[in-house]
């Protein structure tokens, strides 16, 4: 192969890394060996070969495209993107450039718990810095009051918490002292040794997991005074366990689980401003959850997962949509739980017609106002039943309306 | 046979009856030269598990099947003891008077003891040809199978403690698919060719049904299609697959239909549909209206003969 096109190649490659498509070395070379096969004066086998090589995520087929199509037109101009390009999609290379140092950012990031012991308590919650009292008052106040500096040491003790979600029991056999199953492999390997007799039986039994979290999280107007510890939650939340998924929503719903990827929260929120389009406008939740239900349940809902809505319930959306799709989320899920701020102030009734047009569905609904209720949820997801509650028949709707003549 | 180029994959495929688009054909024909992993996503039913089974075909080899679902392990996925085997040989040598343990141990531990899972079962070529291994709906794996896939995919070799190292000495053409319920960790797919199959267009729908179904008049094969076009186009949340289409071809077919009319369509829908909700969305007043597009479209695209 000629030392030009070579040359191209690999300032393609890094074209693409700067456009947020992870490309590795190994995958160039693919490339370059899959391009001794095909008539390199065809465009459009060249095409496919790059993209089969260079690809492996649909997400970024789309500006793989993009890329290809600018770069290949005149390869010599290639470098320098037009910055419709540049980053389209955040992929970790361009993350880690633009990511500020722990020192320039101005403050170190927040001690991570690496408490193992299993015996310990989920939650400590004890600085010496302070006494007992104001640290009581803190945990007790609610999010919407929190002065800045409180909302400082929030955030500390927030990423202390410890998230222990309910574990299932997954299809996974290992061997275990007891168990439902026996290991033949292992009795008989044992048996060997005493002429091929099972003396002692051995077991396998079921391997745990923790369940996936969901967590959507809405950031419309009536939602904004608790949006920011809101978000220094979603932060921690993401950052104690491995299978978060996140998303937002108000009058659109927006993934945002790889920007709270960023271990500094403030790069995190950064993204997260960035990526989210409708901050503080109205909210559509059936909607959202429509789109939800449709583009992401499938991939995210699997293995028995938990999700939290966070919303006060104020929708001003189609109210018929948003039960219907309550009704479709709880039956995908293991469990379905609803965090209302406003259920932390003393006489609120859960009266909005959003609100009752989702209770039905809910398995739990409850506070999301200061500390104390954020230990409770911690609590709680640790002791979950270990079997869903019942879930309501789609037949229970009355469908005539919907059926012609 | 052995395809030389592109083209060439393109028309044995055809001439196995898999109507495909050129990005596919180069992946596959890739996968056979550089003896890479092809790597399948894309909604179901689109024929992702049709391609393992016609590229067997066209190699004229065996194809092994794996189906992938949580907890798969190595006891199903390659090899397991035959352990009551094991027991009746060992009383049978005890009875002959053996006692060494050794001599024992190296007779029950012989490869006429071992049942063979798929993925062994693809190290070995037959006829001097590698089977093609089809790794179905890997999603439904679990991490763990995921990592042990990994090393596989890159020695081609299993170790068997109690008798040695299997290597192939051909790799099987292997054919991993995919239904993302979850992501398959990127370190795996970028040892693949990835390739995302999309729903075909109106005209690669109808030549597909053409060569599946026959015997369907062109007349309904036409109306067929543009319906199902038109309802992929619906805000549901199964959209009909290429599988749908010719599923819904052939009950057609058995109803004695030559074209469609909206009492029937109303009445098969659930051959198109599989959730409750969608089926109550479309019928009656959409399914009509997409019924009228569609027989215009059918009149009118291209596509022809």
């Amino acid at each position: 192969m000629s030392g030009h096109l070579m040359h191209h190649i690999v300032r393609f490659g890094r074209t693409l890394r700067a456009a947020g498509v992870p490309i590795t070395p190994s995958q160039i070379v693919a490339f370059v060996r899959a391009l001794e096969w095909i008539p390199l004066e065809n465009r459009e086998l060249f095409y496919h070969t790059a993209r089969c090589t260079l690809v492996c995520r649909r997400e970024d087929l789309e500006t793989f495209d993009r890329v290809f199509e600018w770069f290949w037109r005149n390869p010599l101009m290639g470098g320098q993107l037009p910055p419709g390009l540049l980053g389209t999609a955040p992929g970790p290379i361009r993350r880690r450039e633009n990511r500020p140092r722990p020192a320039e950012a101005g403050h170190r990031p927040a001690p991570e718990p690496r408490s193992e012991n299993p015996e310990a308590p989920p939650m400590i919650l004890t600085d010496r810095a302070m006494t007992y009292s104001p640290l009581e008052i803190l945990r007790r106040k609610q999010f919407e009051r929190f002065s800045e500096e409180e909302i400082q040491l929030a955030r500390q003790l927030m990423a202390r918490l410890r998230w222990q979600i309910h574990e299932r029991e997954t299809r996974r056999l290992r061997p275990g002292p007891k168990g439902e199953q026996m290991d033949l492999r292992r009795t008989a390997q044992r048996g060997l040794r005493h002429y091929g007799e099972w003396v002692r039986l051995l077991w396998r039994t079921r391997k745990r997991k923790p369940r996936p979290l969901v967590v959507l999280c809405d950031i419309s107007g009536s939602m904004e005074r608790y949006a920011r510890m809101l978000l220094h939650f979603l932060h921690a939340l993401s950052h104690t366990r491995r299978h978060v998924e996140t998303f937002v929503f108000g009058t659109r719903l927006t993934r945002i689980t790889r920007c709270l990827h960023h271990r500094d929260l403030d790069e995190a929120l950064r993204e997260v401003s960035r990526t989210v389009m409708d901050w503080s406008g109205g909210t559509r939740i059936g909607e959202c959850l429509h789109v939800f239900n449709r583009d992401w349940g499938r991939r995210v809902l699997g293995r028995g997962a938990v999700v939290m809505i966070i919303s006060d319930g104020w929708d001003r959306g189609d109210v018929k949509l948003l039960g219907q799709e309550m009704e479709r989320l709880q039956k995908s899920c293991y469990r379905l739980i609803w965090l209302n701020p406003l259920l932390g102030i003393p006489g609120y009734q859960p009266l909005t017609r959003g609100m009752q047009a989702a209770l039905p569905y809910i398995d739990d609904f409850l506070p999301v106002h200061n500390l104390v209720s954020l230990e409770q949820l911690a609590a709680h997801l640790e002791r979950l039943p270990s079997r869903r509650s019942a879930r309501r028949s789609g037949l229970a709707r009355p469908v005539s309306s919907v059926e012609p003549e | 046979m052995f395809p030389h180029s592109v083209d060439e994959v393109i028309r044995a495929l055809e001439a196995h009856r898999y109507i495909t688009e050129r990005g596919l054909a180069t992946a596959i024909f890739l996968a056979l030269r550089l003896n890479r992993p092809l790597f399948l996503e894309g909604e179901p039913g689109v024929g992702k598990t049709e391609v393992a089974k016609v590229l067997a075909d066209l190699l004229e080899t065996e194809l092994i099947r794996l189906q992938c679902y949580e907890g798969l392990d190595v006891h199903s996925a390659v090899y397991e003891w035959d352990y009551a085997r094991q027991i009746l040989q060992i009383r049978m040598l005890e009875a002959s008077g053996e006692r060494d343990e050794g001599r024992i141990r190296q007779q029950i531990f012989s490869p006429d003891f071992l049942i063979k899972r798929p993925l062994l079962q693809a190290l070995e070529a037959k006829n001097g040809r590698p089977p093609v291994l089809l790794i179905d709906e890997l999603d439904r794996a679990d991490e763990e199978f995921e990592a042990f896939l990994l090393e596989l995919l890159s020695d081609w070799q299993i170790t068997i403690p109690e008798i040695g190292t299997v290597r192939a000495e051909q790799p099987p053409v292997v054919v991993i698919t995919s239904n993302r319920t979850r992501e398959i960790h990127d370190a795996l797919k970028r040892r693949c060719l990835y390739f995302w199959i999309d729903y075909p267009s109106f005209e690669k729908e109808i030549q597909i049904v053409r060569t599946r179904i026959p015997e369907a008049p062109e007349r309904l094969t036409r109306q067929i299609v543009a319906f199902v076009q038109e309802l992929r186009r619906l805000d549901l949340y199964k959209l009909p697959g290429v599988a749908e289409t010719l599923d819904w071809t052939a009950a057609l077919l058995a109803l004695d239909r030559t074209e469609l009319d909206p009492a029937v369509t109303d009445e098969t829908l659930g051959v198109l549909l599989k959730y409750q909700d969608d089926v109550l969305k479309v019928r009656g007043e959409i399914a009509q209206d997409l019924l009228a597009k569609a027989l215009m479209r059918a009149e009118t695209a291209p596509g022809n003969v």
